[in-house]
């Protein structure tokens, strides 16, 4: 069959997936007061629909910050108001949305920057829309990240064939439609700046690089043109953008903090300021080998590494991380379902796994389990993963010395954890947990995920580090 | 045979009890198979666990009260004795299939008590917990194990041309996924809410019995399927000639009519053993508590009206639109009186009698009469010119589609009837691939409605998408070109239009209100041009096959 048809069944069948999981039950259905996030973006729109501009991110009469206030950049709030105009609000449209950002985002990435066959392409825009994590947080829980995520997607789609200034453009729209983008900003801004210096800062590169700030300080511009009159407005909307008194963490969270807090209560021994700090110089250090090495080398098999890395160090050391960020490194890792199947399944499912209690918070229990297994087998089965374990098809190069002193990633080690995650998910659903410890379940799942996280963090670094011989990439093309 | 296991990516490896299973197969029906293949099978797998994920998300999909009809059986038969479960009528909905389909619901009743008492209870009309959802939903969902069996069972009677090289072109590939994909049968079973899957899975395994010429175990299977829902009687003459004919008559005279000498009694008694003997287990007992008439009285209700309140997309469908299009001209004209007319409201939502007005009305007896002459004609051919078992097949879609066109009280899920089998020609001939796309698009487009709340429109057409796209792709991959001619492809454009015009203009106009019944209207006259069209292409099919054999022995 032609390829247009096999990629439109494959975007057909994630569309029916991403449907079917929205008929379920969504966050907070008929849980007053506060409901849930289903709530927080018909409120917005309310708010958007009712109020002038610049009294959407203030506490007045109208607008009770406290009851889901406004704290996503303006892109989200116009969203909203675009949203508010017509009355027929559901899901209908995240799966527009889905339809005009992510999915074209997804195959394009797929057909021009993957390699392999046609056929191989086509696995991987079906394994990526499958991604269960992301389905079952937009269609379940219901939020709007396959936007800011088809975004920076989109980003790294148009840099890595090449328009510089195109893809800068399109991060800055993603960074202004969710704050959180800023995980991934590291990056782009080495992979940019990289590819300046690559030029030579004395000639076109120096032309390239006021290119590109002029772009993305001109679309900054755009973005934020009704707050830029009055500096209020601007402190007010960062303020509420970066909610610092709200703490290390919230809930249970697999990063570090939340997983360090087991053994030390950091969170009450610590002031606020010093818990900042911290977070900040750890998070520096854990992404600073991979901005180097971005930095030295501009490509784009580079550039995806560094993306994980940035992202998954930012969820695992920065301040106020919520469970849902993990999606930020999950859609970079799902650029590497086609070059490392099996560390990226890995990931990927970890980080399914580690949103558990909140699915079951939601009642997605059904969803959660049924997408997580066809996920699972789809991706196995379709990238044939199993059988790209060898230390060779690892990518680890010379360094695969080091990894004697760490966990060996083996197939045995994965099916161990696969089972582990199934036992845990069935303990938090069918057992109820000792009266003197009520989180018992959610704190296992989170440092359980978390080691996870920690092992892949350390794993991509290496692989980043140690780029593969020439000779290696070859002889994986020709066994492709 | 190399390449394929480089395009296929196999994970498993081929067991090897598959392999030799697969060319005893082979050899047993004496298909023209190019050469017998060690075909790698992980495929099928895949195929059926990836539809099964996706009947598992649609759990919490709307269902229909048929989900009730069988919670109220599970309750009848879990929490009364059997002399009363053809007498309950607490609900509405009373048992009215065979009584095998009744022991069906007993055993079931028994892993049902471990989800929710509850719903064992008959008075508990319209109860739906959480786990009675879940239980029912998976109980459809595990016994369409039946049918996924049935499928692997059908993939390997297929013929196939030498060739293709490409896992996706091959017709048993093209075939398993029409048939496990099939999107009639998705929204029929996982949303609409019935056990179609499992009784198609015994119809589909008897038909690839007969095409393994295991006869003996198809007649078994049809016997089982009969006593499990009668609605298959309407392919029983296919059988029956079938069997008589080409199992019962051993051998042919060379002009390819029958040779009486032949006749072998002993298959007969065999058959009819087959026959008499699961008859009596299911109705045996009812027999002999005398409620025979009881049971059939609920079985056949022919109190109902000649269409059911959304027209089967069908040749009455047709004839009460002409009769409506003619009492309103007569009225325009002023040569009727609107006060003589019946007060008939059409599509009103309501089953009940519809009157004609100009055309004269329609009894039972007449639609059956109507059903069994347009059968007539391709059951006689299969009696003079028998040509093994792909021509009963043929016949058997006939009858299936020739009771759907004139049967009394249709329901528009009978398409799936004919559909289902039809699915295997298919796969077999270029002709009959451009028959089955018209019909399926139409039949499968004609199922809409079962579907009307918002929130499963999205699924519904996502899903009509996904099956269509395939299967026309896939089909004229397979037969390398166009299969429909132009008038075809643009009466198959139109359904598009008549999607937009009945769920998303219509709705927003005035209309909606004073006629709300024309969007099914529309839908169930457009639909039935199609239907009615890939009848008589299929008939003329039939016997043009007919006349070619005839033309050769000449």
């Amino acid at each position: 069959m032609e390829n247009w048809s096999l990629v439109s069944i494959c975007v057909l069948f994630g569309l029916t997936a991403r449907w079917a999981v929205s008929l379920n039950s969504y966050s907070g259905a008929g849980k007053p007061p506060m409901f849930g996030d289903y709530e927080a973006q018909r409120h917005w729109q309310e708010v958007t629909y009712n109020l002038p501009v610049h009294e959407w991110y203030f506490n007045t009469t109208d607008n009770n910050l406290n009851y889901w206030g406004l704290d996503y950049p303006p892109l989200t709030a116009y969203h909203s108001l675009l949203c508010a105009h017509d009355h027929g609000f559901d899901f209908c449209w995240v799966l527009v949305a889905d339809l005009l950002i992510y999915i074209p985002a997804v195959v394009l990435y797929s057909f021009y920057l993957s390699e392999g066959s046609n056929k191989k392409k086509v696995c991987t825009v079906l394994c990526i829309l499958l991604y269960p994590g992301l389905i079952l947080i937009d269609y379940g829980h219901f939020q709007y990240n396959s936007i800011s995520l088809g975004l920076a997607l989109w980003g790294v789609v148009v840099l890595g064939l090449g328009w510089d200034v195109l893809g800068s453009l399109a991060f800055v729209l993603s960074l202004n439609y969710k704050q959180m983008e800023l995980y991934h900003s590291l990056p782009f801004f080495c992979y940019l700046l990289g590819k300046c210096f690559k030029q030579g800062l004395a000639g076109r590169g120096l032309f390239l690089l006021v290119k590109i700030a002029v772009t993305v300080l001109v679309t900054f511009a755009l973005c934020w043109l009704p707050f830029l009159s009055d500096p209020g407005q601007i402190l007010q909307v960062v303020h509420r953008l970066f909610p610092v008194g709200r703490g290390l963490f919230e809930d249970k969270v697999a990063n570090t903090w939340c997983s360090l807090n087991v053994l030390i209560k950091i969170k009450t021994i610590l002031s606020t300021d010093t818990q900042l700090y911290i977070s900040l110089t750890t998070t520096l250090l854990a992404i600073l080998p991979s901005s180097i090495k971005l930095l030295m080398k501009p490509t784009l098999w580079q550039f995806k590494l560094a993306l994980v890395n940035s992202s998954l160090a930012f969820f695992l050391f920065s301040f106020q991380v919520h469970e849902k960020s993990i999606l930020l490194p999950a859609l970079p890792v799902c650029l590497l379902l086609n070059d490392l199947p099996l560390p990226a399944i890995w990931f990927l499912q970890a980080s399914t796994f580690s949103m558990l209690p909140l699915f079951l918070k939601d009642g997605l229990l059904v969803p959660y389990v049924v997408t997580s297994l066809a996920f699972l087998f789809f991706s196995i089965y379709l990238l044939s993963a199993l059988e790209h374990c060898s230390e060779d098809k690892l990518r680890l190069g010379p360094y695969r010395r080091l990894l004697i002193c760490m966990p060996r990633m083996d197939l045995g080690r994965f099916y161990f954890s696969i089972t582990a995650m199934a036992g845990l998910s069935f303990m938090s659903v069918a057992l109820a947990p000792p009266a003197q410890l009520p989180d018992l379940f959610p704190l296992l799942v989170s440092v359980f995920s978390y080691l996870h996280f920690l092992g892949l963090l350390l794993y991509f670094n290496i692989v980043q580090i140690a780029e593969p011989p020439q000779s290696v990439r070859k002889n994986q093309k020709k066994s492709n | 045979m190399c390449y394929l296991y480089v395009e296929v990516h196999s994970v498993i490896s081929i067991p090897p009890r598959l392999i030799h299973r697969g060319q005893a197969s082979v050899y047993d029906t004496g298909c023209v198979m190019a050469t017998p293949r060690a075909d790698d099978w992980s495929w099928f797998p895949a195929l059926a666990l990836g539809v099964s994920f996706l009947k598992c998300i649609l759990i919490n999909a709307y269902h229909s009260t048929d989900f009730e009809v069988h919670r109220n059986w599970l309750a009848i038969t879990h929490s009364l004795p059997v002399s009363k479960w053809y007498h309950e009528n607490t609900s509405e909905w009373t048992l009215d299939y065979p009584p095998l389909f009744a022991w069906f619901e007993y055993s079931l009743s028994h892993v049902a008590q471990h989800f929710d008492k509850e719903m064992l209870v008959v008075q508990n009309l319209l109860y739906t917990s959480p786990a009675t959802i879940l239980f029912q939903r998976l109980s459809v969902i595990v016994t369409d194990i039946v049918f996924i069996y049935a499928v692997k069972e059908c993939c390997r009677s297929v013929r196939e041309e030498k060739g293709s090289k490409d896992l996706l072109g091959h017709p048993f590939f093209i075939l398993a996924a029409l048939l496990l994909w099939n999107f009639g049968l998705l929204i029929v079973d996982h949303i609409h809410f019935q056990y179609n899957g499992f009784l198609f899975g015994i119809l589909l395994l008897s038909v690839a019995r007969h095409l393994q010429g295991r006869h003996l175990e198809g007649a078994l299977l049809f016997t089982v399927l009969l006593n499990l829902k009668h609605i298959y009687l309407y392919i029983a003459p296919a059988y029956g000639i079938f069997l008589l004919r080409s199992y019962c008559f051993t051998e042919d005279n060379t002009d390819g009519s029958v040779r009486w000498s032949s006749f072998s009694p002993v298959r007969l008694v065999a058959l009819g053993s087959i026959v008499i003997s699961v008859g009596a287990l299911s109705f045996g007992p009812f027999i002999a508590m005398g409620q025979l008439p009881q049971v059939l009285s609920r079985l056949f209700p022919f109190k109902r009206g000649l269409c059911h309140a959304y027209w089967a997309p069908n040749v009455w469908a047709l004839y009460n639109m002409v009769d409506k299009a003619l009492s309103v001209l007569g009225v325009r004209l002023k040569l009727l009186d609107v006060a003589k007319l019946p007060k008939a409201s059409m599509t009103g939502g309501l089953v009940q009698e519809f009157q004609h007005s100009i055309l004269p009305s329609v009894s039972p007896s007449i639609t059956l009469i109507c059903t069994l002459l347009s059968i007539m004609p391709a059951v006689l051919s299969i009696w003079c010119r028998p040509r093994g078992a792909r021509g009963f097949l043929r016949c058997l879609v006939v009858c299936a589609l020739g009771s759907f066109m004139f049967g009394w009280h249709v329901h528009e899920k009978a398409i799936l009837m004919a559909i289902l089998p039809f699915s295997i020609l298919a796969v077999e001939s270029r002709e009959d691939a451009g028959i089955f796309l018209m019909l399926t698009t139409t039949g499968h487009y004609s199922l809409f409605p079962l579907l009307f709340t918002a929130a499963e429109l999205p699924i519904k057409v996502l899903l009509m998408l996904l099956f269509t796209l395939y299967s026309f792709t896939s089909l004229k991959k397979l037969f390398r070109g166009s299969l429909l001619n132009p008038l075809e492809t643009t009466y198959l454009l139109g359904l598009v239009a008549v999607e937009i015009l009945c769920e998303v203009v219509y709705p927003l106009s005035p209309w909606q209100h004073t006629m709300p019944f024309v969007p099914l209207l529309v839908t169930s006259v457009y639909c039935s041009l199609g239907v009615c069209y890939s009848f008589i292409r299929l008939y003329v099919s039939l016997l043009r096959q007919h006349g070619t054999d005839k033309h050769k022995q000449l």
